[in-house]
């Protein structure tokens, strides 16, 4: 029950003057800057731009800058921000095989065409401190080949590749409009391209947990990475004044499509079937567990068993994957319900009462 | 190319470069034309959309930030900027350049702010597959033992 309660401006304005000194911390030390949040942080500012539902790198910095690195309070920052945006359309389909790839490996096809291209990971590091990062130093040197021939350096998606003997599942293009999850509140059961709309936006450690699950036996899938792709890809529009569309600008999206084993059910024939990851920025961990969970959620139109796993569940997963609306409803339970309690008080003390003198009389009836 | 084609090749150029190169390169330029505006430069939203295991249906991903306007110019040619991210002035200089080129001015447009954008373009587009390219790995399958 809600309860307007009046006061406490004065301890309000107290608190948040004390928020605004513990986010700058010690004024010795120089002041960070949205320029080296976004140059520097830049995990932080695509996982904050992929689940803030909003690519924007300068306003992801500046959340993360105002919430003090707390990623979900920053996320939180640009949902709301977003909401404040007028729309002026959607966007074509991003066309992810004219990417411009920084990253594409593939663990099914070592001899991909084009190449694996490991780009900037964390793979094969050793995750040992660093310290000579501790130290300031020298940003590091560069080093290159000769300059490549960009017209022959398009990576065409290795599924095309695997998929020559027709064993893997195909997934075609329709003209529907999709569901718009931002637009009209959620309903289920949800079609395909609304659940991956809630998985793109979802909390990356809430996927994480569940694509896991399905690796330890809760919705087995048989996963393999078919590719992971990281680079640019142009965000085309239609412009009404213009009467065609226009490249609007360019962004970095992560992309990992698994292949499933797969044994065949009552109505498809044995074949590798296929989850799809697609997020903003660099998310390669989200971007993954993505994949998973789409393919458990799948097991309806593959006609699988439900085999009562959580990554199987469209309802618990959809309903419980937004860190936002998780975070709402969880942190409103530490703000005044006094008068929710006092209720609560008065309740449990006259069913005591009432249970104190029931007892007392068992005992006298027992003497 | 025909002319629709080659609008939406430098309309797309102007939107995809960094907001401080098209400002550099078009600050002589912007001074010297006077135009009304048509729509002031306005910042909102865009669906942008992904597609299905990459080649299926549509299905939205989530918005990116756009600046728009429209503008016409003094001797009555129109033109639109339509550009990613809040900066009111890339937009601005967009649409002005989308102008320019319909007016006698095009050919130094071309050369001046179009040629440079490209150049910078294909400077850095270069530079990204040269780095990548290092990272190319060749991974052996060892032999298996006979046991």
């Amino acid at each position: 029950m809600y309860v307007a309660v009046k006061g406490g401006e004065k301890a309000i304005d107290a608190a948040h003057d004390w928020l605004g000194e513990v986010r700058r911390g010690d004024p010795d030390i120089a002041e960070l800057s949205l320029a080296q949040i976004r140059e520097q942080m830049t995990l932080a500012v695509d996982r904050v731009m992929s689940e803030g539902s909003l690519f924007d790198p300068d306003l992801a910095a500046l959340a993360i800058k105002q919430s003090r690195g707390d990623l979900i309070e920053a996320i939180f920052l640009i949902r709301a921000y977003r909401t404040t945006l007028p729309r002026f359309g959607a966007s074509h389909p991003v066309e992810t095989d004219t990417m411009q790839c920084q990253r594409r490996i593939s663990a099914t096809f070592k001899d991909v065409p084009g190449g694996q291209i490991l780009g900037p990971t964390f793979d094969y590091t050793h995750r040992l401190l660093d310290f000579k990062l501790a130290a300031e130093g020298n940003a590091p040197d560069t080093s290159t080949q000769d300059a490549p021939d960009l017209a022959a350096e398009r990576k065409p998606h290795v599924m095309e590749f695997l998929n020559k003997d027709g064993l893997i599942e195909s997934a075609e293009a329709t003209d529907e409009t999709p569901p718009d999850l931002t637009r009209e509140p959620l309903e289920l059961p949800a079609n395909r391209a609304l659940r991956l709309q809630n998985l793109t936006r979802a909390d990356e450690g809430f996927l994480l947990g569940l694509a896991y699950s399905t690796q330890r036996g809760y919705a087995r899938n048989h996963a393999f990475v078919g590719e992971l792709r990281i680079g640019k890809v142009a965000v085309e529009m239609d412009i009404p004044e213009l009467g065609f569309s226009i490249e609007i600008g360019e962004m970095t999206v992560t992309e990992c499509e698994t292949v499933n084993q797969f044994k065949g059910s009552k109505t498809e024939p044995p074949q590798f079937t296929r989850g799809y990851g697609l997020v903003f920025g660099q998310c390669e961990r989200k971007a993954i567990s993505m994949a998973l969970v789409d393919r458990a959620l799948r097991w309806k139109e593959l006609g699988e068993d439900f085999a009562g796993a959580p990554a199987q569940d469209e309802e618990f997963v959809l309903s419980h994957s937004d860190n936002i609306q998780a975070t709402g409803f969880l942190e409103h339970i530490k703000l005044p319900h006094y008068v929710d309690f006092q209720s609560e008080l008065e309740l449990i003390r006259s069913i005591r009462t009432a249970a104190t003198a029931a007892l007392a009389e068992t005992k006298i009836a027992a003497e | 190319m025909d002319d629709q084609t080659k609008r939406k090749n430098r309309m797309g150029l102007l939107a995809k470069s960094a907001p401080q190169t098209v400002k550099r390169l078009c600050e002589t330029l912007c001074a010297s034309h006077s135009f009304e505006w048509l729509r002031q430069p306005e910042t909102g939203g865009v669906m942008v959309r992904g597609r299905t295991g990459g080649t299926g249906s549509a299905f939205n991903m989530g918005e990116v930030t756009v600046t728009r306007c429209s503008l016409r110019l003094d001797e009555g040619t129109v033109g639109h900027g339509y550009v990613q991210g809040r900066d009111k002035t890339h937009a601005t200089q967009a649409a002005l350049v989308d102008a320019l080129m319909q007016t006698p001015a095009a050919d130094r447009i071309e050369t001046e702010i179009l040629q440079p954008l490209r150049e910078t373009r294909v400077r850095q587009q270069a530079a990204i597959q040269a780095r990548a390219n290092a990272t190319k790995v060749d991974f052996f399958t060892m032999v298996r033992g006979d046991d």
